[in-house]
């Protein structure tokens, strides 16, 4: 919420707040990713400047991380294993908070921008992503489930890595460009900017994009979820009718 | 042609959807069974989530079978009182499945106890089959009569109390039996998301002992209903009927239902039904090798 607020604040007021360390101001191409009967995933642009105090940059080029976030899901993984020659569902963990979308975009690769703590506290990774178990797994465990999430939603699209994707212009402006899959679930997502020197997180910007659904596929999700025995109905008698129509035609013809 | 299917949440070429149906519904016109036990597994193999999956062909079986029971009415091969008793039988099987349905889940044993329902079904009713079918296939050839295997049905049901009479089947039997076995097909609906046609008619042929002529219309009539019963279960309890992919789906099958009827009267019955045998065994090694080789994914996520 307060990060919110201070986004709020016109940016001649920022600058005057923050005078001696350099300052984001990011922006995405869409604040809104609509999905409709079309949709077959999206580009989103995620530019911004980078202010320095005074105006002054400084000589060794700065590195930018753009990681774009889905809504946090709680998950239950499952995982098969041979048992009597037929491969069942065996073992499992459960997770609180696993992401259900994560995107991240470096201007270099990320282990030769931060260190592994760092990396971890910001989430900067999918391997660094915190899933927050909660199962009682040891720790080998746990890490063999992450690694199969993270397999699995990278080849699904929706944990991306695009390292060295970056561009810096002059020192000051940068854009990226980050996939968002056809396989993305509705709700809040953000968009957070790291600026990185020496190794260490000089500032960090958020911006706040909505996926959702409009139009008909809207009108479809709530409907099933609000009126299920009216979208049953109509269910039941589109397949009634379209059978039924399809007989009647054929014995024409 | 992508679209988007707003309950499933992926988008799907909509033309491989179509020719799907349409594959399908050609085989429920040929042979009176539903195709559910195609639609399933090939939509959740094409990535569609399976609670979706099986949901959404259920309404599409209602639409393939729609056509043939206002056919099979009108050439008075459907018996109603027995269509009735399973359909009876069929809802309360649904029911059932739900809860069945839902308890595996909690305990993630679904995919392999549906897997193993299949292979076990497939692999018995596919092998009973094409032993008749090739049996009477070399009748034909030799032109040997086989001594007509007496119609009657199974002793167990003989031995089931109360009696009523189904004349359009030619029987005199327990209501029980034909609603016990409603039940167990409406189960399998439920699990499934097949209608239970390769099971009722090969169970109405030999268990129940029914004449040949109204076995197909009265399973369509029961899978009709029973499916119907099953997508409006989905729809209250899953939320997860996803009108978009039922769509697309009934569009190729009722048009692929109407062609594979109109197959069906220029083919040999001898033939069709080993074919159909083919089909099914085909389907039952794929499941049991699905079963026994290290599958493609060791890992399923389930959202809570």
């Amino acid at each position: 919420m307060r990060r919110r607020a201070l986004l709020a604040l016109p940016p001649a007021l920022l600058l005057l707040t923050a005078a001696d360390e350099p300052m984001l101001v990011p922006d995405v191409s869409q604040r809104e990713v609509e999905i409709q009967y079309s949709f077959t995933g999206a580009d989103l642009l995620l530019f911004g400047a980078i202010v320095y105090p005074d105006g002054r940059r400084p000589s060794k080029p700065p590195d930018i991380m753009v990681v774009l976030k889905g809504p946090d899901q709680s998950i239950t993984m499952r995982e098969k294993q041979k048992v009597a020659g037929i491969w069942v569902n065996a073992d499992s963990a459960r997770f609180r908070s696993a992401p259900s979308f994560y995107a991240i975009a470096s201007s270099r690769p990320v282990d030769k921008v931060v260190d592994e703590r760092t990396a971890a506290i910001y989430e900067m990774g999918v391997d660094k992503l915190q899933l927050s178990p909660s199962s009682l797994n040891d720790s080998a465990e746990l890490d063999r489930f992450q690694k199969g999430l993270i397999d699995l939603r990278e080849r699904a699209g929706l944990y991306v890595e695009r390292p060295g994707t970056v561009e810096i212009t002059d020192g000051v402006l940068y854009r990226a460009r980050l996939p968002l899959s056809a396989r993305v679930i509705v709700g809040d997502y953000t968009a957070e900017t790291f600026l990185v020197q020496d190794g260490r997180v000089v500032a960090a910007a958020v911006r706040d994009i909505t996926v959702r659904k409009s139009g008909f596929e809207r009108f479809m999700a709530v409907a099933a979820e609000q009126w299920p025995f009216a979208y049953g109905l109509v269910a039941m008698m589109l397949a009634v009718g379209m059978g039924w129509a399809a007989g009647a035609i054929a014995r024409r013809v | 042609m992508d679209l988007y299917l707003p309950i499933a949440n992926l988008s799907v070429n909509a033309l491989v959807i179509i020719a799907l149906g349409g594959v399908v519904g050609l085989l429920s016109g040929m042979f009176g069974v539903g195709g559910g036990f195609l639609t399933t597994p090939l939509l959740i193999f094409y990535g569609i989530p399976p609670t979706v999956a099986a949901a959404s062909a259920a309404s599409q079986v209602t639409g393939a079978s729609v056509s043939g029971v206002v056919t099979h009415m009108s050439r008075g091969t459907v018996d109603f009182r027995m269509g009735g008793v399973l359909i009876a039988g069929g809802v309360v099987g649904a029911g059932l499945g739900v809860l069945i349905f839902r308890l595996l889940q909690a305990i993630g044993q679904i995919d392999t106890v549906i897997g193993i329902l299949y292979v076990l079904m497939l692999g018995g009713i596919g092998s009973l089959m094409a032993k008749e079918s090739i049996q009477a296939l070399i009748a034909l050839k030799t032109g040997r009569k086989i001594q007509a295997r007496k119609r009657r049905h199974h002793p167990l049901v003989a031995a089931m109390p109360m009696r009523w009479r189904f004349y359009r089947s030619g029987l005199y039997i327990s209501p029980l039996a034909p609603l016990l076995l409603g039940m167990a097909t409406g189960i399998l609906t439920m699990l499934l998301g097949v209608g239970g046609g390769f099971i009722l008619v090969p169970a109405m042929l030999y268990l129940l002992g029914m004449t040949t002529q109204s076995v197909v219309g009265t399973s369509l009539f029961q899978i009709l209903f029973v499916t119907m019963a099953t997508t409006m279960m989905h729809a209250m309890t899953t939320h997860a009927v996803d009108l978009v992919l039922a769509l697309l789906l009934l569009i190729g099958s009722v048009t692929g239902a109407q062609v594979g009827t109109r197959l069906s009267m220029t083919i040999r019955p001898e033939y069709l039904r080993i074919l159909l045998a083919a089909i099914v065994l085909l389907v039952a090694a794929r499941m049991a090798l699905g079963l026994g080789f290290r599958p493609d994914e060791i890992y399923t996520v389930e959202i809570r």
